[in-house]
């Protein structure tokens, strides 16, 4: 399968992701600057971690408006898997191909330690090879990774089952002293209403390998390409 | 040419951990009468005369504000000053003006 995996000005996880998904997961990647305006022969795009154009404005912003976004925008209205990490995330909140916003994180702190996850839905083809109730260890590193949405929308994406992720202790219980950041309803990860584009604010990347303390990471990819070699459709709706 | 100034602030009811923190800040220097503290970003853009003000509130509208959790007022475009519409909730972005948005479900952003 073949990979990209965009790069913005400012990105600083992308060369993790090309190495996991190269030499971890053994797959072809290429490397996408933003100022390319087509994913040509992808099977599947990654935004990485970092802080985009600065993250002037607000976390994400400017990169949304990059000239590749029409593209990514497309490349997923057809169904084509996105994964946005961290970084990568607030870019497809603030392009709205997520739902939401980041604010900054509760208390200040710019949190960089490892927190466990719980796995709230499989239907996303970067969850599918994982089991509901399924908790994974991986590191974030963010000020800005503090969820909202409204009340309305926050219960329409309940509903619609986006909520692909939720800060947790060990045990995969969802607590108030779990969450790192004050994100509603201890929300790590969201995906659009077809599941093809998921957001995360841990990083996989960086918890792919034994020698990185935990190999959790790396079934998130694993996953995916699975998925992008059973051809599984992308379930609609 | 005309210079609007923009100001942006989070909404009532998001929590500004910056402006918390400021808050505690000002207190620790004494302070105290200082109450509910909200910081925001100012932005100051050269505009051709005649800008409608309705042309500004799109620009905060799709990309200098986030209408999910900031509020916008600006000045400068006398005698208008404006005020964030409530109505402007939905955010309309770039592409999504051009091409339509296809993939999104009513009030999902």
């Amino acid at each position: 399968m073949r990979i990209g995996v965009v790069v913005f000005p400012g990105s600083n996880c992308d060369r993790d992701c090309v190495h996991v998904l190269r030499d971890v997961v053994g797959q072809d990647v290429v490397e996408v600057w933003h100022g390319e305006t087509a994913l040509e022969d992808l099977d599947a795009v990654v935004l990485p971690g970092g802080f985009a154009y600065g993250d002037y404005l607000r976390a994400g912003a400017v990169a949304a408006t990059s000239p590749i976004m029409p593209a990514v925008r497309a490349f997923a209205s057809s169904g084509g898997p996105v994964l946005g990490i961290c970084n990568g995330f607030q870019v497809l909140l603030e392009a709205g191909l997520l739902p939401g916003a980041m604010v900054r994180n509760r208390g200040l702190l710019f949190q960089c330690r490892t927190v466990h996850i719980r796995v709230e839905s499989t239907r996303t083809p970067f969850t599918r090879g994982l089991r509901e109730g399924q908790v994974l260890r991986l590191p974030i590193a963010h000020g800005e990774g503090n969820y909202y949405a409204p009340a309305a929308l926050l219960e329409t994406i309940e509903e619609a089952q986006q909520v692909v992720f939720r800060y947790c202790d060990a045990g995969g219980r969802v607590t108030p002293e779990a969450n790192p950041n004050g994100s509603l309803r201890n929300i790590a990860g969201v995906c659009s209403p077809q599941g093809n584009v998921l957001g995360l604010m841990p990083h996989p990347e960086r918890a792919a390998e034994e020698i990185l303390g935990s190999v959790d990471g790396r079934w998130i990819f694993e996953s995916l390409v699975a998925c992008l070699e059973a051809r599984v459709p992308v379930p609609v709706g | 040419m005309a210079t609007v100034r923009i100001i942006i602030t989070l909404k009532p009811g998001i929590l500004d951990a910056a402006g918390q923190a400021v808050r505690q800040g000002l207190h620790a220097l004494g302070y105290d009468q200082a109450g509910d503290v909200r910081v925001g970003r100012y932005v100051e853009i050269t505009v051709a005369d005649g800008i409608a003000p309705e042309d500004v509130h799109q620009m905060c509208a799709r990309f200098l504000a986030n209408p999910l959790i900031e509020q916008w007022r600006f000045e400068g475009l006398d005698p208008n000053v404006g005020a964030s519409p409530a109505r402007s909730l939905r955010r309309p972005r770039p592409e999504a003006t051009r091409q339509g948005r296809k993939t999104d479900r009513p009030g999902l952003h």
